[in-house]
C-alpha cells in the first residue's frame, strides 16, 4: 500500500511532505534545514547552536518580540533544535492556524534580521548553556561520547566548544545563514487535520521564491575506539558505551533494531533486568539505535556511585556481548509488541508523524508506510536477528566515563 | 467522547473519559499518596514503595511483571510526587483487560524482604544521580528552606541516611495503612466498553481493603530560610525562590497557571524579554506548583555567579511592577492563546488525557472535559489576576543556591521581605519515576 502522504519537491529543491490525519484537531510541521553542526566553519562550533536563537531575532516585518507575539498568539507549541546534520524547527497547533504559522516561518528562514546588537546576547546565552551542561556529568558525558565514536566530523559537538565561541561572530554568522539557510536539501514534513493541496499551495506561495544555493557534503574523516576517563567531582561514576551498528538506511536496520530491543527494549530487556534488577548495580541504565546517514551507533549510558562503577561496567560489556549465544523467541516477540504498539500509537500523534515524514524523507528519500514497517517487524526471526549480531558483534567499544576515578576495561578492547 | 463514574462496593472509584475514536487506551491508578504523607523516620518510603509495587506478588513474580507488560507493548511506568503516586499503562484496546489485571497487582506486591534489599541499592543510586543533576538538588533545597517543619519540604526520595534505615517491616506497615480504596481511583481514557471496564475493575480490584486515611492540608507557615549547597568547581549557579501561591483547589489556579506564563515562561515571558534574551542568564523562570492546601510561586535562575545579584535585582524589579500594575490585556489573551492551544495537543492523546482525568479527580473530585479547561482559561480576566495578586503577590520567601558562589547576598532587600523570582519547565516541582 502506497504513503497516504502528498509529497512534492519545489523547482528550489525544498521537498514538501504532508500527511493528512483522521480524528485529529491540531497539525504539525518538521521543518530540516541542512545546517546543522557538522556545517560548523573550522575552529568555529558553536555556529550552528547560535544561530538557532539568533534566527528568531526578528524577521520579514517584526521585530523579535512582535515575531514570538505572532507565534504565541497562533497557539503555536514550538521547539528549535540543533542537529548534527539540520536545524531543526517544529511546532504544532490547532489545523486551521498552520497555514498562517508556515508564512511566519517563511520569513524566518528567508528574511531573518540577524540584528549584530543582538549578537553577543546569543552568544552569551549559549556560553551558559555549555556551562550549564559541563556541570551535569551526564549531559557532558553523551557529548564526549559521541565525538569519540564517529568519525570526523560527524561526531561535532551540537552545542559548540567553549573555546571555540570566541572566534564566532556576527558576521561570521551571518555568511554562515547565507550559505547554509538554503532551500536546495531542506524538508518540510506536515501532518494532521490539513488539506495536502492547500498546505502545498501555501508552500508554494511563501518558499517559492527562495534562492537556491547547493552546498557540499563533509568530509569524513578516520575514527579508532578509545577508553577514555574525564575526572569530575560527581556523586556517580557516568558510563557511556558505544560501537557500531548500520544505518537506518540499511536493509538490516530493523534486525539492528531488534538486537539493540533485546539489550534494552523494555523492563524485561537485558541490561535493565541484569543490571539494575538482579544485581541492583544502578538507577539508570539504556541502550539505544542512534543512526546518522552512513554510520550508525549503539549508544549506552549507566550511571553509578563510583564504588561499583568497575563492576556495572564489566557486567554491561558481558552483556552486550552475551546477546551473540543466543536469543528466545519471547525476547524478539516483545520487541515486536512494542514496535507495533509503538507504530499505532504514533498515528495518534501529529507531532510524531510530522517528525517521523521528515525524517524518512531525509534517510530514504521516500515515506515508509504503517504497513511496510510492521511486515518488516513481523518477519523478524531470532535466526535473521543472531545473523546481524554475529555480523555485527558489540565489540570495538568507545568507552568514556566521568567521575572521581578511572575504570578497566577488561582486556582492553577487543 | 463520554465521561463515566461509578463506584464499587469496597469504595474504589473508577473514572472512565471513552473516545470510540482514539487508536490506543491508557489506565492509571492514582493513589493519593505521596512524600508529604510521610513522617520523617520513614522518608522515602512512598517512592520506595512504588519501586517495589514491580516486584510481583504471589502470583506473578518481578520478572513476570515486566516481562507481560512488555509482551503488551504497553507503555508503562509509575511515578510519585509529594501528593501522589501513580502506576500506568498506554496499550492498544485489545490489551486493556491484562493490562487492568497486571495494574492491579501492582497495588498490592509481595514486599519481599531480599527484593527490598535489592531495589534499596537501586533506590540509593537513584539519589546519587539526582545528586549529579544541580537543577533537582536546588529544587529540594528551596522546598526544605519553604517548608522547613511540614513534610511537604522533605525529599520525595528520602535521604541516603532514611533510606538506608528503612526496614521492610515499616514499609508493610505504611503500605497496609495507606493503600486503601479511598484513597485511589482508576482511571481511564481512549478507547474502551464502559460496561466490559466494570466488570474487569471489579474482577481485579473488587477486593482492595476499603478505608481512607486523612491528610493534614492546614497551609503549612513558609520557613522563609535560605539555603546554599558551594560546589566550587561548578561553572553555572542555580538559584531557586519559593513564595505562597494558591492552592490546588482555589478558585484562582487557572489564573495562576496564566500569570506563570505571562511573567516566568521560557520563551516569552516578562522574565524572558528582561534577563534571557538580553543574555543576562541562561533561564529565568517563574512558575505556579498547586498542592494540596497550599501552593508556591517557584523562581528559577540560572545564570554565571557574578550575574546572580544583578539578576536577582531584574526579577525584582519585574515582581514590584507585576504586584503594583497587573498585566495587560494583551498579554493575558496571549497567554490565553498558549495555554488553550496546549490543552488542546496535550489531549490529542489518551496518555494525554489520563494525567488530567487522575489529578483532576484526586485534587478537585471532579470531572472536567477539555471544553471545561478551555472555557475556563478563556474565562480569566484582569480582574482576576488584580485578584491573585494582591491575595499570592509574587515574592521570593525562601531561597536555595547551588553553584560556585558560598553565600548569596541578597542585596536589595526592601523591609521585611524580598520580592521573588521563578522557574522554568527544568524545574518544575516533578514526579520521580520508577
Amino acid at each position: 500500500m502506497p504513503s497516504t502522504a502528498t509529497i512534492h519537491t519545489l523547482e528550489n529543491g525544498l521537498t514538501v511532505i504532508v500527511e493528512p490525519m483522521r480524528d485529529v484537531r491540531s497539525a504539525a510541521f518538521s521543518f530540516l534545514v541542512p545546517a546543522g553542526s557538522v556545517h560548523d566553519p573550522v575552529g568555529q562550533n558553536g555556529t550552528a547552536a547560535i544561530l538557532s536563537d539568533f534566527i528568531l531575532r526578528g524577521a520579514g516585518s517584526l521585530d523579535s518580540r512582535q515575531l514570538t507575539a505572532t507565534l504565541d498568539n497562533l497557539g503555536l507549541q514550538r521547539g528549535e533544535t540543533v542537529g548534527i546534520q539540520h536545524l531543526g524547527f517544529s511546532g504544532a497547533t490547532v489545523a486551521d492556524r498552520l497555514p498562517e504559522v508556515l508564512s511566519v516561518y517563511g520569513d524566518i528562514l528567508q528574511h531573518p534580521h540577524l540584528p549584530s546588537d543582538q549578537f553577543e546576547a546569543s552568544r552569551d546565552g549559549l556560553e551558559m548553556t555549555l556551562h550549564g551542561m559541563q556541570d551535569e556529568p551526564r549531559q557532558r558525558l553523551m557529548v564526549e561520547l559521541r565525538r569519540r565514536c564517529f568519525p570526523e566530523p560527524w561526531g561535532t559537538p551540537t552545542y559548540g566548544q567553549l573555546e571555540q565561541l570566541p572566534a564566532i561572530s556576527a558576521e561570521s554568522l551571518q555568511a554562515h545563514y547565507r550559505q547554509l539557510v538554503r532551500p536546495d536539501a531542506a524538508i518540510l514534513g506536515v501532518a494532521g487535520g490539513v488539506d495536502p493541496d492547500e498546505v502545498l499551495a501555501v508552500v508554494q506561495e511563501t518558499f517559492g521564491d527562495w534562492e537556491s544555493l547547493p552546498g557540499t557534503a563533509p568530509e569524513t574523516g578516520e575514527y579508532t575506539p578509545v577508553v577514555e576517563h574525564i575526572e569530575h567531582d560527581s556523586t556517580q561514576t557516568h558510563i557511556g558505551i558505544a560501537y557500531d551498528a548500520v544505518p537506518y538506511c540499511h536493509e538490516d536496520y530493523y534486525t539492528a533494531w531488534a538486537a539493540v530491543g533485546v539489550l534494552s527494549g523494555g523492563m524485561s530487556a537485558r541490561l535493565f533486568t541484569e543490571v539494575r534488577e538482579r544485581r541492583g548495580l544502578c538507577y539508570a541504565i539504556s541502550a539505544v539505535l542512534n543512526s546518522l546517514p552512513q554510520h550508525a551507533r549503539v549508544l549506552a549510558y549507566a550511571g553509578t556511585t563510583s564504588d561499583r562503577a568497575q563492576e556495572t561496567l564489566d557486567v554491561t560489556l558481558a552483556e552486550m556481548q552475551r546477546v551473540a549465544q543466543g536469543i528466545e523467541p519471547g525476547e524478539l516477540e516483545r520487541c515486536q509488541a512494542r514496535a507495533k504498539s509503538a507504530l499505532i500509537m504514533e498515528q495518534e500523534s501529529t507531532i510524531a508523524r510530522a517528525g517521523a515524514v521528515a525524517r524518512d524523507w531525509f534517510h530514504l528519500g521516500r515515506v515508509t508506510t504503517l504497513e511496510e514497517v510492521r511486515g518488516k517487524i513481523e518477519s523478524l526471526t531470532v535466526d535473521t536477528v543472531l545473523e546481524y549480531i554475529h555480523a555485527h558483534p558489540a565489540d570495538n567499544f568507545t568507552v568514556v566515563t566521568i567521575g572521581p576515578e578511572p575504570l578497566e576495561v577488561a582486556g582492553g578492547i577487543s | 467522547m463520554e465521561f463515566h463514574e461509578t463506584t464499587l462496593e469496597n469504595g474504589l472509584t473508577l473514572i472512565a473519559e471513552l473516545n470510540p475514536a482514539a487508536q490506543s487506551v491508557a489506565a492509571g491508578v492514582f493513589v493519593r499518596i505521596g512524600s508529604r504523607d510521610e513522617t520523617e523516620d520513614v522518608s522515602g518510603v512512598s517512592h520506595f514503595l512504588e519501586h517495589m509495587a514491580f516486584k510481583g506478588n504471589d502470583v506473578y513474580t518481578a520478572d513476570d511483571v515486566n516481562r507481560i507488560f512488555d509482551e503488551l507493548g504497553a507503555n508503562y511506568n509509575a511515578s510519585t510526587s509529594e501528593e501522589v503516586t501513580q502506576f500506568y499503562a498506554a496499550i492498544l484496546p485489545e490489551y486493556l483487560p491484562k493490562a487492568l489485571e497486571m495494574l492491579s497487582t501492582l497495588l498490592y506486591p509481595s514486599l519481599r524482604h531480599d527484593d527490598f534489599e535489592m531495589e534499596k541499592k537501586v533506590i540509593l543510586e537513584e539519589i546519587g544521580m539526582y545528586d549529579d543533576q544541580p537543577t533537582f538538588t536546588v529544587y529540594e533545597q528551596a522546598m526544605q528552606a519553604h517548608f522547613p517543619t511540614h513534610p511537604l519540604g522533605r525529599k520525595i526520595l528520602g535521604t541516603n541516611d532514611s533510606v538506608s534505615a528503612l526496614t521492610s517491616e515499616a514499609m508493610r506497615q505504611y503500605h497496609a495503612d495507606h493503600y486503601r480504596t479511598g484513597n485511589m481511583v482508576v482511571a481511564v481514557a481512549g478507547r474502551g466498553d464502559w460496561e466490559e471496564l466494570c466488570g474487569l475493575v471489579r474482577e481485579h480490584c473488587g477486593g482492595f481493603p476499603d478505608g481512607q486515611t486523612g491528610r493534614n492540608t492546614v497551609a503549612p507557615p513558609v520557613g522563609g530560610q535560605t539555603q546554599v549547597v558551594h560546589r566550587p568547581a561548578s561553572l553555572q549557579q542555580h538559584v531557586m525562590q519559593l513564595a505562597a501561591a494558591p492552592p490546588a483547589d482555589h478558585r484562582l489556579r487557572y489564573a495562576a497557571d496564566l500569570l506563570g506564563v505571562i511573567v516566568g515562561d521560557h520563551t516569552s515571558s516578562r522574565l524572558y524579554w528582561e534577563l534571557v534574551d538580553p543574555g543576562h542568564a541562561e533561564s529565568a523562570d517563574l512558575g505556579y506548583n498547586d498542592y494540596d492546601g497550599t501552593g508556591t510561586w517557584l523562581t528559577y535562575l540560572g545564570c554565571p555567579p557574578e550575574a546572580v545579584a544583578g539578576n536577582l535585582d531584574r526579577i525584582h524589579s519585574v515582581y514590584e511592577q507585576v504586584n503594583r500594575d497587573g498585566v495587560t490585556s494583551k498579554e493575558l489573551e496571549q497567554a490565553q492563546n498558549r495555554l488553550a492551544s496546549s490543552i488542546v495537543l496535550r489531549s490529542e492523546r489518551p496518555m494525554g488525557r489520563l494525567g488530567a482525568l487522575g489529578s483532576n479527580w484526586v485534587y478537585l473530585g471532579q470531572y472536567r472535559s477539555v471544553q471545561d479547561d478551555l472555557d475556563t482559561v478563556r474565562g480569566i480576566t484582569l480582574d482576576d489576576i488584580v485578584e491573585l495578586l494582591s491575595e499570592y503577590p509574587l515574592a521570593a520567601d525562601s531561597t536555595a543556591a547551588v553553584g560556585p558562589l558560598e553565600s548569596l547576598l541578597l542585596s536589595g532587600v526592601v523591609g521585611d521581605r524580598r520580592r521573588p523570582l521563578s522557574i522554568g519547565p527544568a524545574c518544575r516541582a516533578c514526579p520521580r519515576e520508577r
